[in-house]
């Protein structure tokens, strides 16, 4: 019974590594860069939510600020590739992957100039409500997180799969210039896609911070949240979410049959040997190399 | 505009391009050298952590600026160079003489031995690798305690050299130049490296690994070397750092350490071992100017000035934001720019630094 109750709590922080994680994946499936501000984007998104609902601030009903904070974190993430990343087009990806980690910088900055340092959560419905099922006591948070999770997986799925956009989005990707020339708009997909991942990051903020409590450097949590992306595949929506769950299982686990010290190692661990034996993720998407 | 008239192959890989070049390096060394005699205690020692800084800058230069490859890991040598060095003190005796070289083996032994498996990602998946090293080199300080003391820390011992001690606090003076010493031996090692034909090798696998292969470079060779190297030079600094520091634990060498080299050397310039010294005087530098704008500004509007906590980092992660959108050779590159403008003076063209633009293809199928 205790291993399932840990397994039921290690898929619910799975989840949220998962939902991060597919941010990382959207932006890299359609533009080929890596979003290291990604946890920070969660931690924006979490917080913008947090201003609106909380009593201490502006207090709007719940149901009125999730929309909201949805729609302010994908003019975020438009307004992020609209006017700094397009300037970068044609640069390598290792000049993407620095930007952002400085946006990461500013984001952290900005959270605590306005929210303050010291961790909060979120007043929202979710919180303390328990529902007990055949002897396992599972949080109606944790419950939430994996409904949302599951539903936002299937509906990028189909997204990228059927919808011109998506597709417009994956051909942009697999080849700028050949996209280009088949009439997308290029730059303004990849806004696009930003605005997305923006919107998925609010998810995850907001799932996150009515589990438990946050602040500014709970964007940190995103390196862990990039692990899963990479074991599971870069590029692979399903890939993110089950390396997600990966590591959401296995921390919990390690942590009571290994000790403490050892279950902080294991997403990493994981992670280098997934890189050595399987570099491109457990879902892979690429084929070998062809010179 | 000087032009150089080459009269031999040497002229091509002189140590100095010319003779006013040699001048004015000499001259800057001088200045280095009279240092002591001009500034007080307190900006002495910035500087001296600022050639420590540099040193580490140098060594992840060597990698991400000529050989192209991104490490997001390096504080992971810099903790190896650390304990190494004080561990080969406290444990065998060694003297620092012997003890601070062995520590940059050690730091190329653990580089080399991690390069060989990951030299095999390109781009992208190696900076994850080298971050996820870091990350684990965190977790596994911690779990040596026995020998490196966890999170407790481990003290470095003064520096002694036959009989002579250097101490952060008591002797800086004399820990500046030992430092400054150390750190022209690097400098000169670095561009001795670059010289050689194991330099060129690097440049060559940096602008493409294909027509490198072509040329009859080793490629995975090359790169595991230009690794190790980039790591022993790190680990320097890393022992260093440790002394300078005095005590450390596992949160010195912390994943944000890693990211702040690499950030570092791009503000400074990639590509230029004269970017990694640029990049250590705004890291070094930059919280104080902070502090000192403050100060200046509660002296004019009255009052003390408010203390906004994370400024540093923020106002750090701005300045980077701008140099990659402005500038993506570095405040040195822009140093470059304006000194090829006015040798120039009417016939500079903006487009003379212009690089190429690459459109991206992706290996994936779906």
């Amino acid at each position: 019974m205790d291993a399932l109750q840990l397994l039921v709590s290690g898929l619910a922080n799975g989840c949220v590594y998962g939902l991060i994680a597919m941010g990382f994946v959207l932006i890299y499936k359609a533009t080929e860069a890596i979003n290291f501000a990604q946890g920070d984007m969660m931690m924006l998104g979490a917080f913008v939510a947090l201003g609106l609902t909380n009593e201490h601030y502006m207090h709007l009903p719940f149901w009125l600020s999730v929309p909201i904070t949805l729609i302010i974190l994908g003019i975020i993430g438009y307004l992020i590739d609209a006017v700094l990343l397009r300037r970068l087009f044609g640069q390598s990806q290792i000049a993407v992957v620095i930007l952002t980690i400085a946006l990461g910088f500013v984001a952290r900055f900005a959270a605590g100039a306005i929210w303050g340092h010291e961790p909060q959560s979120l007043e929202s419905p979710l919180a303390g409500l328990d529902v007990r099922f055949a002897g396992l006591v599972l949080g109606m948070d944790e419950l939430w997180v994996v409904i949302v999770t599951v539903l936002l997986t299937v509906g990028l799925y189909f997204f990228f799969a059927r919808t011109k956009l998506g597709v417009a989005m994956q051909a942009a990707s697999q080849n700028q210039m050949a996209a280009y020339y088949m009439g997308i708009s290029v730059k303004r997909i990849h806004s696009l896609v930003w605005a997305l991942a923006g919107v998925v990051a609010a998810i995850a903020g907001i799932l996150f911070a009515s589990k438990g409590s946050i602040d500014p450097s709970t964007g940190l949590l995103g390196i862990k949240a990039f692990a899963a992306a990479v074991i599971g595949g870069l590029g692979s929506l399903p890939g993110a979410l089950l390396g997600g769950i990966i590591i959401g299982l296995v921390e919990p686990f390690s942590a009571r049959y290994l000790g403490g010290d050892l279950a902080r190692l294991m997403p990493y661990l994981i992670l280098v040997l997934i890189l050595l034996f399987r570099p491109h993720g457990i879902l892979s998407q690429i084929q070998t190399k062809k010179v | 505009m000087r032009i150089v008239f080459k009269t031999s192959y040497d002229a091509d890989i002189r140590l100095f391009k010319h003779g006013p070049q040699a001048f004015w390096y000499l001259l800057l060394l001088a200045v280095a050298i009279a240092l002591p005699f001009l500034i007080g205690e307190f900006w002495l020692g910035e500087f001296t952590s600022m050639l420590v800084w540099a040193i580490a800058g140098m060594g992840l230069m060597l990698l991400v600026g000529h050989t192209g490859q991104a490490s997001l890991g390096h504080a992971a040598f810099l903790a190896v160079g650390a304990y190494a060095n004080v561990l080969l003190q406290l444990k065998l005796g060694l003297p620092f003489l012997l003890s601070l070289p062995l520590a940059g083996v050690a730091a190329g032994i653990a580089g080399a031995l991690i390069a060989i498996p990951t030299t095999k990602l390109h781009g992208i998946y190696m900076a994850i690798a080298t971050l996820a090293i870091s990350i684990l080199t965190e977790d596994i300080i911690v779990i040596l305690a026995p020998w490196t003391g966890g999170v407790n820390g481990l003290f470095a011992p003064d520096i002694e050299i036959f009989g002579y001690g250097f101490n952060r606090y008591g002797n800086i003076t004399g820990m500046y130049w030992l430092y400054l010493a150390i750190t022209v031996l690097i400098v000169l090692a670095y561009r001795n490296i670059l010289r050689s034909p194991l330099g060129r090798s690097f440049f060559a696998v940096r602008d493409s690994e294909i027509s490198a292969q072509a040329m009859g470079v080793n490629v995975p060779r090359t790169r595991t070397l230009a690794f190790a190297l980039s790591c022993a030079i790190t680990g320097i600094a890393g022992a260093l750092m440790g002394h300078f520091s005095g005590i450390f634990n596992n949160e010195t060498f912390n994943i944000v350490i890693s990211i702040t080299m690499l950030l570092m050397i791009v503000i400074g310039g990639v590509g230029f071992i004269q970017g990694a010294f640029v990049g250590a005087i705004v890291i070094v530098f930059l919280p104080q100017a902070i502090s000192f704008s403050r100060d200046a500004l509660s002296g004019i509007f009255g009052g003390s000035g408010p203390s906004i906590p994370g400024l540093e980092s923020g106002l750090f992660g701005a300045i980077l934001i701008l140099v990659i959108l402005f500038e993506p050779m570095g405040i040195y590159g822009r140093w470059l720019k304006i000194r090829t403008y006015f040798e120039l003076f009417p016939f500079y063209r903006r487009d003379m630094f212009r690089r190429q633009k690459s459109y991206l293809k992706t290996e994936r199928m779906r």
